[in-house]
């Protein structure tokens, strides 16, 4: 489905990917994981078209994305859900839903789904009306998650959503996007967060200063002796 | 839906109420509170098209003076009657093409906008890719060359000596008209997606972008919108006044207007109306401070020309002290809200935060 080939993107003269490629196939959850400055945010937003490519493509479903504005690349089918949230605070929960879904014009499309997204979190029906800002952490994300669901998404890239949250509220939001990944989104997901990560992941990447070091199953990953060492703060015996 | 029904009736009888009160103005009360009220709606459409850009789509520009002096001057330049011209423009003719070019007050308000907002448009592609306080400067500065280019081209605008003799406008009735319908045009605009576009980057530029919200175009669009009603307002003014002059035009001006956003509340379109009457009004009203006074023979020292603004300024900060969002902030005065005062008088005192599902 999302073809990544030699990517390279630079802040400047620096090089934050040094040439990345990775796929994800239709209907998986792909993981990318890695620590701070390794370039996994910069890879999002290089894809969705707010960060300039400097080489390399970036292809879906065989269109190419590369040279794109976000506007195209969104009314295409991706989305981000960006890091931090970054939730509208001073508008009302209902009005985050339906910026979410500006692309669109089909009011009652849009009005079905936004039913749909209060039904996948109740919590957000509640405070219909209330100011985005106003929600706890775990609201917003839920929020950002509902916004980006708003747009229809075929693929959905999401910038380490367990930021700041706490470990029950986490697993609740990985909870979701399993189950919005069975319902048939694609998914691109970037965390610092491995253990959640690669528990959910069909397929993950372990990027490290601009490069992917390892790829393979969310399984095979979880029981290599390196990245339980680096990532996942278990010690080798 | 049936609740939007009922909301835009009621609407329509406010307005024709409204208007009827404009009638009565018209003809009942003395000039001198019909000319305030008059300037309170003009005020109310320049503050409300500067709340477009500052307070709804987020962007911090100063340049509703240069805007406002492009439509004051279309209506100045072609609204003055052929036979006059000659006395107006007595120290260099007029430009022959202009001479003969009478054009009705209705049709220079609208091409007033029209061509403030081309300028807008031609302004905002390079001005706009900047933020905060270096768009500030960037449209002061776009707004004074606008009128330093109007001071300079003599055979168009008379220059520095100002045009005259324009009919004057005192019509307490075309002037709510024109506020009424640059009210409702703004409010379905600010409604529409465009206006949910407009505060999604005001709110967060980035995040906007991700959902697919063209950055520049909504800026531009809601920059040039914001100059198409400020040279309206300033075509207004200058009909109001009866004359146009590049002084009247000082950046100085724009000032009000931030003025009253700020106190009627950034993002919100009722805020702007009460903000504009409250300015207006309040700095007119406020004249008793700059008269002498005497009490029991003895004069008070202090009232002499310019405690007005003391006075004025005292105010201002205690507004912005107690109501830091101005009286509105974001909120609007819906017609909901109304009624519920109506029912419960005293449910907001009981119960805080009380807010409808």
């Amino acid at each position: 489905m999302l073809k990544v080939r030699d990517l390279v993107v630079a802040y400047g003269g620096i090089e934050a990917l040094k040439g990345i490629s990775l796929d994800v196939p239709d209907g998986k959850i792909v993981t990318l994981i890695g620590a701070n400055g390794a370039g996994k945010s910069t890879l999002l937003r290089s894809i969705i078209g707010l960060v300039k490519v400097k080489s390399g493509s970036v292809e879906y479903n065989g269109d190419t994305l590369t040279g794109l504005n976000s506007q195209q690349i969104v009314s295409k089918g991706l989305t981000l859900v960006p890091e931090g949230r970054r939730v509208f605070p001073n508008l009302t929960v209902l009005e985050n839903l339906r910026i979410g879904a500006y692309m669109r014009k089909d009011e009652e499309g849009i009005a079905a789904d936004i039913k749909r997204i209060y039904e996948i979190f109740p919590r957000l029906e509640e405070r219909n009306w209330q100011m985005a800002g106003t929600l706890s952490g775990g609201e917003q994300q839920m929020l950002a998650l509902g916004r980006a669901l708003m747009s229809r998404p075929k693929l959905m890239m999401m910038d380490e959503p367990s930021l700041g949250l706490a470990p029950l509220v986490i697993k609740e939001i990985f909870n979701i996007i399993r189950s919005i990944n069975e319902n048939g989104t694609t998914v691109l997901l970037v965390e610092q967060n491995a253990n959640m990560a690669l528990k959910v992941a069909h397929h993950a990447y372990v990027l490290e200063t601009g490069r992917i070091m390892m790829e393979g199953s969310g399984k095979e990953l979880l029981e290599n002796e390196e990245i339980k060492e680096a990532y996942l703060g278990k010690k080798k015996k | 839906m049936n609740k939007n029904k009922r909301n835009i009736m009621l609407t329509l009888v406010a307005l024709v109420v409204l208007f009827g009160v404009a009638c009565f103005a018209q003809t009942e009360i003395d000039s001198y509170v019909r000319r305030i009220i008059n300037l309170c709606l003009i005020y109310a459409i320049i503050g409300l098209s500067m709340n477009i850009t500052n307070g709804f789509a987020g962007q911090f520009s100063l340049g509703q003076a240069g805007f406002m002096a492009i439509g004051a001057y279309m209506v100045g330049i072609f609204t003055v009657p052929v036979n006059l011209r000659a006395d107006v423009f007595y120290a260099t003719p007029m430009h022959p093409w202009l001479v003969n070019i009478y054009i009705p007050l209705w049709l220079a308000l609208i091409l007033g906008g029209v061509l403030a907002a081309v300028v807008a448009g031609l302004i905002g592609t390079p001005v706009l890719r900047l933020r905060g306080d270096y768009l500030a400067i960037a449209t002061l500065g776009f707004s004074e060359i606008i009128r330093i280019v109007i001071t300079n081209a003599t055979s168009v605008t008379n220059g520095a000596l100002g045009i005259k003799n324009i009919p004057p406008l005192n019509d307490v009735r075309y002037i709510f008209l024109v506020t009424a319908i640059s009210y409702i045009i703004i409010t379905l605009l600010l409604n529409s997606s465009y206006g949910r576009a407009f505060k999604a980057i005001r709110e967060d530029e980035i995040a906007a972008e991700a959902m697919g919200i063209g950055l520049f175009y909504h800026k531009n669009l809601a920059f040039m919108v914001s100059a198409f009603f400020a040279g309206i307002g300033g075509g207004l003014y200058g009909a109001l006044l009866g004359t146009v002059d590049p002084k009247n035009f000082l950046f100085t001006i724009t000032y009000n207007f931030l003025l009253i956003i700020v106190l009627g509340g950034m993002g919100s379109i009722t805020g702007s109306m009460f903000g504009a009457i409250i300015v207006t009004a309040g700095l007119e009203y406020l004249r008793l401070f700059d008269e002498p006074l005497e009490l029991m023979g003895v004069a008070i020292p202090l009232f002499r020309p310019g405690l007005r603004m003391v006075v004025f300024s005292i105010l201002l900060m205690i507004c912005v002290l107690f109501w830091r969002h101005g009286i509105m902030g974001t909120n609007e005065l819906t017609w909901e809200k109304i009624l519920n005062f109506v029912k419960h008088p005293l449910a907001g005192f009981r119960k805080k935060g009380v807010q409808g599902k």
